[in-house]
């Protein structure tokens, strides 16, 4: 699909598929039909209701403020798109160009994207899992059902896993008075993503508030009583604690299976595409037909050496739709890179927590602006001498600066930009705890001689 | 109607929450809470506090009547 003449019948009357219901496919389908795609347009989704945001599900929903049902959003044009919902994707057949879905149906395209997203990682012990009181949350039905059990008034609810859904569900239940057990298995919350500096704070603010914090235990059974209720936790350090409600807040798990005999490069990680949301297939070469974009998408940053990067992240799912849009009707000539500094936000303990660039990497981080006591600050982080994250407390005003030290290589530590002088402004090593997400072993083997004869092929593995 | 606000672009500069305090609310110095779905009786109001946004964060619903999804699945 090379000719210009070709791309315009395209554009006119080709068949787009997208993959994924949520705001990333919602959004793509909008600037579809803004970059002027009259063709057809389906969108597949495995939940039943139209696209819906999640970000208020851990906030104004559990807060009781906001129906689960009622974050449904908004449209910025009639997308005129036919809707398969309720029903997931099973399999991609790139041969014949057709998704199939679980029910049997094959759905034929012209160009497909892929924005699966990702799910909760749910409790590893099904019978646990499946204890009156335990929650993931993720989709409205979690939130709902989380919702409820909070407002009952439980003597305790225990949050497993300190990371920024976790902490959100923790501050809302202490808004509500509930009494709060975290635990988390690294040394802070929030260490993971934000490194050991405002790990440290984020555990003051959550001990501050009545939380009480575990860190550096695992949580090893959940107990349930004769009616199949959650009774207690068990700890790895030999403590209990008893709780009716258990949060499993563990992160997510990318929705890659049913791509797994697709031939393309997929694996826990996500879909592996290039800058421009293309995906790249088994082998590594980009396809021309299928995009990612979202939560499941894995791309390489030029502003981090070209890592490939995954993020959750509610402006990046929104970035790349409309960056993955707009390169499935250009031309090569026209296509767009996805070049946007990452962005995030958390609202915890009455705290804006937002960040831009990528905190992890980094070697060193210092306060950059305002006091660390008074919950209002700005931390730069550093990677090798250069300016690569910021992350600020209560201080979003700035962040634009940071991101523009960020795309411009400007120098770390960078000087204060304004009179709230830090008291202590030196760096400090940003100590992340090792990967959680141990080595998987191999995914793929390579056979063949001859460079038109060297092929790839994904090797199964138990997860 | 829909609402839903970027939040990676808020600054905190409240403007909605003076114009719709129904609809918005800050949580702490700088962080917005929002209704998705305000009722339409608010409308007026909200679309004020979108158009009163510094930084053109918030989105309301463009469509008066959506393509609601049609032909779900069977199952």
């Amino acid at each position: 699909m090379s000719s210009a003449h070709t791309l315009q019948r395209f554009k006119r009357d080709g068949r787009v598929v997208i993959v994924g219901a949520s705001l990333a496919g919602l959004r793509a389908a909008e600037a579809l039909r803004g970059e002027g795609f009259t063709g057809s347009l389906t969108m597949i989704g495995d939940e039943l209701g139209e696209p819906y945001d999640r970000p208020p599900l851990s906030k104004q929903v559990l807060t009781g403020w906001v129906p689960a049902g009622g974050t449904t959003l908004p449209r910025r044009c009639d997308i005129d798109a036919e809707w398969l919902l309720g029903v997931p994707a099973d399999g991609l057949d790139l041969a014949a160009d057709q998704v199939r879905l679980a029910d049997g149906r094959r759905i034929p395209f012209d160009r497909m994207l892929i924005a699966t997203g990702v799910r909760a990682r749910p409790w590893p012990v099904e019978e646990e899992a499946a204890l009156d009181g335990v929650f993931v949350v993720r989709t409205r039905e979690d939130a709902d059902g989380l919702q409820r059990a909070i407002a009952a008034g439980p003597s305790r609810v225990l949050i497993i896993g300190a990371g920024f859904t976790g902490s959100e569900i923790a501050s809302v239940c202490r808004e509500r008075g509930l009494p709060v057990t975290v635990a988390e298995l690294g040394p802070a919350p929030l260490v993971g993503g934000l490194g050991a500096m405002i790990g440290e704070v984020a555990a003051d603010m959550q001990r501050a508030h009545g939380v009480d914090l575990r860190c550096g235990v695992r949580v090893t059974r959940l107990e349930g009583d004769a009616h199949g209720r959650l009774r207690r936790a068990h700890f790895s350090d030999g403590g209990t604690v008893d709780a009716e409600v258990a949060v499993v807040a563990l992160g997510g798990i990318r929705n890659t299976e049913w791509l797994r005999d697709s031939g393309l490069a997929v694996g826990v990680w996500g879909v592996a595409c290039d800058a421009g949301c293309r995906a790249f297939d088994l082998n590594g070469l980009v396809t021309d037909d299928i995009f990612v974009a979202g939560d499941v998408a894995r791309s390489p940053n030029p502003v981090y050496e070209y890592r490939f990067i995954s993020l959750e992240h509610w402006a990046n799912a929104v970035e790349q739709a409309e960056i993955a849009a707009h390169n499935m009707v250009s031309t090569q000539a026209d296509r767009w890179p996805h070049l946007s500094i990452p962005a995030f936000w958390s609202i915890q303990f009455g705290v804006n927590i937002k960040s831009v660039g990528v905190p992890t990497y980094a070697d060193e981080v210092v306060v950059a602006q305002g006091s660390v006591s008074d919950r209002r600050f700005v931390a730069a982080y550093g990677y090798q001498g250069r300016v690569t994250a910021a992350v600020s407390f209560n201080n979003a005003k700035w962040l634009d600066h940071y991101r523009r030290l960020i795309e411009t290589a400007a120098p770390f530590p960078p000087p204060c930009p304004t009179p709230d002088q830090p008291v202590d402004a030196k760096p400090v090593p940003v100590d992340f705890p090792g990967p959680t997400l141990l080595a998987q072993g191999a995914t793929v083997v390579v056979t063949g001689h001859d460079p038109g004869g060297r092929r790839v092929t994904a090797v199964r593995q138990g997860r | 109607m829909r609402v839903v606000v970027d939040l990676s672009r808020c600054q905190g500069y409240a403007q909605c929450a003076f114009l719709a305090p129904d609809a918005f609310r800050m949580h702490g110095e700088e962080a917005l809470m929002y209704a998705p779905n305000p009722d339409d009786a608010q409308r007026g109001q909200v679309l004020r506090a979108a158009a009163a946004c510094p930084l053109q964060a918030i989105l309301v619903d463009r469509l008066e009547e959506r393509d609601a999804p049609v032909g779900t699945s069977p199952s």
